[in-house]
């Protein structure tokens, strides 16, 4: 399931990816500090090289994993409904229909307002529907909530 | 326990001349105009909290030390009387076309309009002190207007009778003077299977407990005798639940009308639910291990609530029990009466899935055609969900490490609320892609042949 790489699909902002990189590069050195200095007081210099390395490779991983998830996310406006893909270790794909769209959000916290980004979420009736897309560009998540406004509205169905 | 109809006739009423009037038009002419609820609705609103400051009352009698005590606990329920007196008479209800209006609070001004179309169920609620007295409360609810639903507490048993059949009839799109149309009795829920069943269930909790006490006891009495008063504090619990189970139950009745199905229930407070067929989301049937000998089963509909992320933990869908327990064949007829007779054949997944649900496998089966999906999970208890294409919400397909390796994947159906949830649980991978489209699909034209409402 290479979404990506598949015609129609498209993907969150490459500013995403900045965003996590530089969160986990604002957090990483100082937590290594952190663990370092600590381990240092407690144990001498020796532990506090072993935690500082855990603590930097762990955030490594972190990256890793960042990546992955980064490139997992994809979404695609069909004729009918949206589809969202995301998801590493589990793969998840939604698909909802426009109609049933109760009402579009669109969030954007501290670091998404640093880096000009939205989270657009779509809302249904039911609870376990999670059409989530992170990291759109200000411009693009305006155009998709219009648009998926405007075509809730012209396919709205009732409960 | 059953409604009354000659009795409701007949209102006694000791309240103001005004409301005597109003509920005299309301039976003539058609409903117009502002009404207050029943002059005794204080008093069972307050029922509760005042028998206990009674009790309070009481004991600080028998326990006299000096007037002060005494006085608190009269203030107390002078305030209570005041404040339920002040709501009651703020509180007020009209009919405006097809909306129903309620207009209650003092300082804030609460008005609410309740449009019938919108209407997913209608319930007379019947509180022991409010069936000594002759009257019921009148619970509606909307999609997304919270989880307590709107309440009129408290009317007269006619007149919320009456009021029940006009929101039907608006919600159907009919005249509001529609009488209630001829309802068919279909099951009626015998109290020893009602008692046998719910026992029958409680039992191992019962058990567990027990085996606590007496392990603790012989391994540890010094233990067993500190923990003796939470070890007792649970039975209770468990003892109050089960009553209440029972209670609930008791004299449960199914009967089946034009605009709905109807629930009957309650041996103290009594309820009458009204369903409409067209707002059932989707149908739950549960076959719990213990009661699988005895082919019992327990059969719960869910119905559109809210959800999003304002909505707290216990809103969200609203879950009726449908037959607390009965027979397969009556659960059938059930199921066969909400969704038609066309039921999709089930299929099993592959066999592979056994090494990824090993302690489900035996239960895993689903299947759908162009209206309904029919999923089937469960370990130990059997759950089986019918649910309207129609309905869905949202169809989302999950693939964790495990289902990738095997080459499975879950497909949900998602319907409105918390819980009206169907899981065609670990097919295979390229039929639950092609499932998850054609489910959008079938979704899709069974929306539009079906009439928005």
């Amino acid at each position: 399931m290479a979404v990506n790489a598949s015609p129609g699909w498209m993907v969150p902002s490459a500013r995403l990816w900045r965003m996590r990189l530089t969160q986990v590069a604002a957090a990483g050195p100082v937590l290594v500090m952190i663990a370092g200095v600590a381990a240092g007081i407690w144990a001498g210099a020796s532990a506090a090289a072993v935690a500082a390395a855990i603590v930097a490779v762990a955030a490594g991983f972190l990256l890793w994993v960042e990546r992955r998830r980064y490139l997992a996310w994809g979404y695609r406006e069909r004729e009918e409904d949206l589809i969202v893909s995301r998801g590493v270790l589990v793969r998840r794909v939604s698909v909802v229909p426009y109609g049933r769209m109760q009402f579009v959000e669109v969030t954007a916290g501290p670091f998404e307002r640093v880096f000009r980004l939205a989270t657009v979420q779509l809302h249904t009736a039911a609870a376990a529907s999670d059409a989530r897309i992170p990291g759109l560009e200000k411009d693009e998540a305006a155009r998709l909530r219009d648009r998926l406004a405007t075509l809730g509205e012209a396919r709205a169905a009732g409960l | 326990m059953t409604e009354d109809p000659e009795h409701a006739k007949s209102p006694e009423h000791p309240g103001s001349t005004e409301d005597t009037k109003s509920s005299e038009a309301a039976a003539a002419v058609a409903r117009v105009g502002w009404h207050r609820l029943h002059p005794l609705s204080p008093l069972i609103n307050a029922g509760r909290l005042l028998s206990g400051v009674v009790g309070i009352f009481a004991l600080s009698l028998v326990t006299a030390d000096g007037y002060k005590g005494y006085l608190y606990q009269l203030i107390v329920a002078a305030g209570l009387v005041v404040t339920g007196f002040v709501r009651w008479l703020v509180t007020r209800w009209k009919l405006d076309g097809a909306t129903l209006r309620i207009e209650t609070g003092l300082l804030r001004r609460d008005s609410r309009q309740l449009p019938m179309t919108r209407i997913q169920a209608v319930d007379v609620v019947r509180p022991f002190l409010a069936r000594v007295l002759g009257l019921a409360a009148l619970r509606i609810r909307l999609a997304g207007a919270g989880n307590a639903g709107d309440r009129l507490a408290y009317l007269t048993v006619g007149e919320a009778a009456r009021l029940r059949a006009t929101l039907l009839a608006g919600h159907h799109g009919l005249d509001p003077v529609t009488p209630e149309p001829v309802e068919l009795l279909l099951i009626t829920v015998p109290a020893g299977l009602v008692i046998g069943a719910t026992l029958l269930r409680a039992a191992p909790r019962f058990l567990a407990l027990a085996a606590i006490a007496a392990v603790a006891a012989t391994a540890a009495p010094g233990i067993f005798l500190a923990s003796e008063s939470t070890l007792g504090l649970i039975a209770l619990g468990l003892v109050t639940r089960t009553w209440r189970q029972v209670t609930g139950r008791y004299g449960f009745t199914v009967a089946t009308a034009p605009d709905g199905i109807r629930i009957r229930r309650g041996l103290l407070s009594t309820v009458a639910e009204t369903v409409p067929f067209r707002r059932v989301q989707a149908v739950r049937l549960v076959q719990p291990l213990l009661w699988r000998p005895f082919g019992w089963c327990w059969l719960v509909v869910d119905v559109a609530g809210v959800a999003g992320r304002d909505s707290g933990p216990r809103s969200g869908g609203l879950t009726k029990t449908l037959l607390p327990v009965g027979y397969m064949n009556e659960a059938q007829h059930l199921v066969g009466l909400v969704f038609g007779h066309d039921i999709p054949e089930l299929t099993k997944p592959p066999k592979r899935a056994r090494a990824k649900a090993p302690l489900s496998y035996h239960f895993l089966a689903a299947g759908h055609n162009r209206l309904m999906a029919v999923t089937v999970t469960g370990r130990v208890g059997k759950k089986t969900v019918y649910m309207r294409l129609e309905k869905l919400q949202s169809v989302r397909l999950t693939q964790g490490p495990v289902q990738r390796k095997l080459s499975l994947a879950s497909v949900h159906g998602d319907a409105a609320g918390r819980r009206a949830h169907a899981v065609f649980s670990d097919r295979d991978a390229d039929q639950a892609r092609r499932l998850l489209d054609e489910l959008a699909d079938l979704s899709r034209s069974a929306r539009s042949a079906e009439s928005p409402s």
